[in-house]
């Protein structure tokens, strides 16, 4: 038998990593300084994050907010922000030449307009979906005024339009198009001769009215709002029509859509507000003049839909051929098979496509600057023209562009979320 | 009772929508004649408004004299000059500014796009920020912000004068940089210029089937040159020997200072800076997110099975991960080139004479021509962008993963 003289019985306690390789020295090894060229990049970018915030923080920091010129801050100190022209035409900027005592109603219907959002964005609140389709409506009068009626009226005409198709589709006629073609003729027929008396009989009856606002007094955020976010609302399903028809095997709607796409993204967007503005005169029966915002919406609205076009194509052509093919051998028509397989795919692979010509349409509506409505962009110049104000730059186009970052990159950031959401693959 | 004996329908005239086989037909007959109609609604309000404003179409004013000057020309123009010539002053413009963007959009843009995706994490931070904050801002801001920098925060010209100025020269006085622009040395053609000129072509012809021819030697034994130093040989070392033999012909104008203002030299104005720097940085932002999926849209596995081959990271870069990631890379690129050139036309911001400026703007409200005027413009853009996505088509064409 041979003897142990010494035998382990305890394993030796692992001795802890070295301090290099442990906590936030490892997280800096790993990540700032890999290599030679790390280090290098990481001092190199030091030295410039701290160049700009040694100018940029005591500049800010010290800014005077209560002055009443540019005059003043100079004088107090020179060196230091002077955000006094924020406190004095914030509401400028927010409004425009908006009324002051009407102040209220931008503001409600941008909470509204928050409120409405919700139920697009929440499965949950689907059910709230009505408010969401009568918010345009409900926006339209509260920013412009005028009588409640006249707006109702095309929210009456669409009831009534829905209410003969029910009736003739379950009563009278016994095909779908049929029926379908005989109320849209009604609804028409409705709006053309029925729509004004009955706005006249309701005024009467029930006076609802906000003062009339005209739209060369709507300006700053607003104006963008409210050019933004209906060339958003409207562009979308024009978009998708646009997409369906270039993809269509009908040669004369697919050229029709063909030459519509290329021409709007051929051409600058300015020179189609330029159009807006100046041209469409020219093209309208003699006399006519219509409202200057809604012309750059319609505007904004067709740019952007081609634009969307283009990008829900590319959604349609990345989904396989099979998916066509499946829903028109389970005996589904056009329109059933477009709704209920190929849009929901093809919709959720072009997510970030689309909503990046959101955040592209948000930010073009500082354009129509050019056009003399005062957006932000716009009132800046307006507001450098006043003597108080002569040589004010950064603090307002710091204002300026923050809020553009907000809404932009919240809508990219929402964008992100959705695709990780309706990711369905491993 | 042969199978051929179908039972004859009758045709009904609502089977032109009910019936799949006559639908589409007559929804295309419907189709075309709305959208005819609308067009002759369109042309016979343009004819009954010009009848009643008492105009006329006609292009004769692009050769009347335009009596306007424009400040940033390429070439000869005065104002006893035609709008013609206007016109195309403008459109030259418009070109500078969308070359330079393109050029320097791509060099900072496929810097961000790879800095981005850096293990370094302050790099990738800083790039992420640059990247966000020129994408979630508006071009238009960014133009006006970048011209106030310009103007406002660069020295007068009169700041580098006397014996202790306030400011100074950049790159041993050859540079300055003045709230009226930023002057440059101008290389100043001598006498026998157009002989290097010729030299430099002839050697850059000789350098490129030179790589050709390297890169067939290359194929066949699998040995080649170091192509790249070699090249550089070939079109270097003949320009600097004709450079001495012709006596120097090409030289320097340097700017200087005289009474108020730099004379001499390349001036560049703060305008055209302003625009082609916010638009370059602009659009870089946008192609450094291109660079970024592109090279993020080759699978690991690409470059895992590279390795295994034996080859070299660079090699692997070159041969393996470019190839495929510019195939998903270039035709967004383009795409932001075409972007660029239509966003220069927010020249008008900054005062910049582009083609909307002169053809779009002076000339358009001098004649009162705005429907021919605008026609032009459009024509123009379109057909910019159209040479552009057929170069983008030739390029899907000729470089797509050909299927098995």
């Amino acid at each position: 038998m041979t003897k142990i003289a010494y035998v382990r019985e305890k394993g030796i306690p692992p001795s802890p990593p070295p301090l290099t390789e442990v906590g936030i020295i490892r997280w800096v090894r790993q990540n700032l300084f890999s290599s030679w060229f790390n280090g290098i990049l990481t001092l190199f970018s030091l030295y410039f994050i701290i160049l700009i915030l040694a100018d940029f923080i005591p500049w800010a920091w010290g800014g005077h907010w209560q002055t009443k010129s540019l005059r003043e801050c100079l004088d107090l100190d020179p060196n230091v922000a002077c955000f006094s022209v924020l406190t004095a035409r914030w509401k400028q900027l927010l409004f425009g030449l908006y009324p002051a005592e009407e102040y209220w109603r931008p503001t409600l219907t941008f909470i509204l307009l928050l409120l409405s959002i919700v139920p697009i964005l929440v499965p949950k609140y689907l059910k709230f979906f009505w408010f969401s389709a009568i918010y345009p409506g409900l926006a339209i009068w509260l920013l412009w005024g005028g009588s409640f009626w006249s707006v109702a009226i095309v929210y009456i005409g669409l009831i009534f339009g829905f209410a003969t198709y029910v009736i003739l589709s379950s009563k009278f006629l016994k095909t779908t198009s049929m029926a379908l073609s005989a109320s849209i003729v009604l609804t028409v027929l409705f709006y053309l001769f029925f729509s004004s008396l009955l706005v006249r009989f309701l005024s009467f009856l029930l006076p609802i009215n906000l003062p009339f606002v005209d739209s060369l007094q709507l300006g700053g955020f607003t104006l963008s709002i409210v050019v933004g976010v209906s060339g958003i609302v409207a562009s979308f399903p024009i978009g998708i029509l646009l997409a369906l028809g270039r993809q269509s095997n009908l040669p004369v709607i697919k050229m029709i859509c063909v030459g519509f796409i290329e021409f709007i993204r051929g051409v600058p967007l300015i020179t189609l507000l330029f159009v807006a503005s100046v041209l469409l005169n020219y093209f309208l029966p003699p006399g006519t003049n219509f409202d200057i915002v809604l012309r750059v919406v319609i505007m904004v609205t067709l740019f952007s839909a081609a634009y969307m076009a283009e990008v829900i194509r590319g959604g349609l052509a990345g989904l396989p051929l099979g998916q066509h093919e499946a829903s028109a051998s389970l005996g589904l028509t056009y329109w059933q098979s477009q709704r209920l397989v190929i849009m929901p795919q093809a919709l959720k692979i072009s997510i970030p496509g689309i909503v990046n010509t959101f955040i592209g349409l948000f930010k073009d509506t500082t354009l129509v600057s050019i056009i003399s409505l005062r957006d932000p962009v716009g009132l800046a110049s307006t507001i450098r023209a006043d003597s108080k104000w002569n040589g004010i730059y950064w603090e307002l186009y710091i204002a300026i562009g923050l809020m553009f970052f907000v809404f932009c990159f919240g809508m990219s950031q929402y964008s992100q979320y959705l695709e990780r959401k309706l990711k369905t693959d491993n | 009772m042969s199978s051929s004996n179908f039972p004859k329908e009758k045709f009904r005239w609502g089977m032109l929508l009910s019936d799949t086989r006559y639908r589409g037909t007559s929804l295309q007959v419907i189709t075309f004649i709305i959208f005819v109609a609308v067009f002759f609604w369109l042309v016979d309000n343009t004819l009954k408004n010009l009848a009643l404003m008492g105009k006329d179409v006609s292009f004769n004013f692009l050769g009347m004299r335009a009596g306007y000057d424009i400040n940033q020309r390429l070439i000869s123009y005065t104002n006893d000059s035609t709008h013609a010539r206007a016109a195309l002053v403008g459109i030259l413009n418009t070109l500078v500014v969308a070359f330079f963007g393109c050029v320097i959009a791509t060099i900072v843009g496929v810097l961000a796009g790879i800095l981005r995706l850096s293990k370094n994490w302050i790099v990738a931070k800083l790039m992420s920020i640059y990247i966000e904050g020129f994408r979630n801002i508006p071009v238009l801001l960014w133009i006006v912000m970048i011209f106030a920098l310009f103007t406002e925060f660069t020295p007068a010209p009169k700041a580098f004068k006397g014996d202790d100025p306030q400011a100074s020269m950049l790159l041993f006085d050859s540079v300055a940089i003045t709230n009226r622009g930023t002057y440059l040395p101008i290389p100043i053609m001598g006498e026998g210029a157009y002989w290097l000129l010729i030299c430099l072509s002839l050697s850059i012809i000789s350098a490129f089937y030179f790589v050709r021819y390297s890169r067939k030697v290359k194929k066949d034994t699998g040995k080649g040159f170091p192509t790249f130093w070699i090249s550089i040989c070939i079109i270097a070392i003949p320009c600097i020997i004709a450079f001495f033999v012709f006596g120097k012909p090409i030289s320097f104008g340097y700017p200087y200072l005289k009474g108020f203002n730099f004379k001499d030299g390349l001036h560049l104005r703060n305008s055209l800076l302003a625009l082609t720097l916010a638009l370059a940085f602009y659009t870089s932002a946008f192609i450094a997110e291109i660079v970024r999926s592109g090279i993020l849209a080759i699978s690991k596995g690409q470059t895992e099975a590279a390795s295994a081959l034996g080859l070299r990271p660079n090699k692997i870069m070159n041969l393996i991960i470019l190839p495929q990631a510019l195939r998903v890379i270039v035709p967004p690129m383009i795409s932001q080139y075409l972007n660029l050139t239509k966003n220069s036309s927010l020249a008008i911001a900054v005062g910049y004479m582009d083609v909307r400026g002169t053809l779009g703007g002076i000339t358009l409200n001098q004649t009162g021509r705005e429907l021919e005027s605008m026609l032009l413009l459009m024509g123009f853009y379109l057909s910019v962008s159209l040479l552009i996505s057929s170069v983008i088509n030739y390029f899907n064409r000729s470089f797509q993963i050909v299927g098995r």
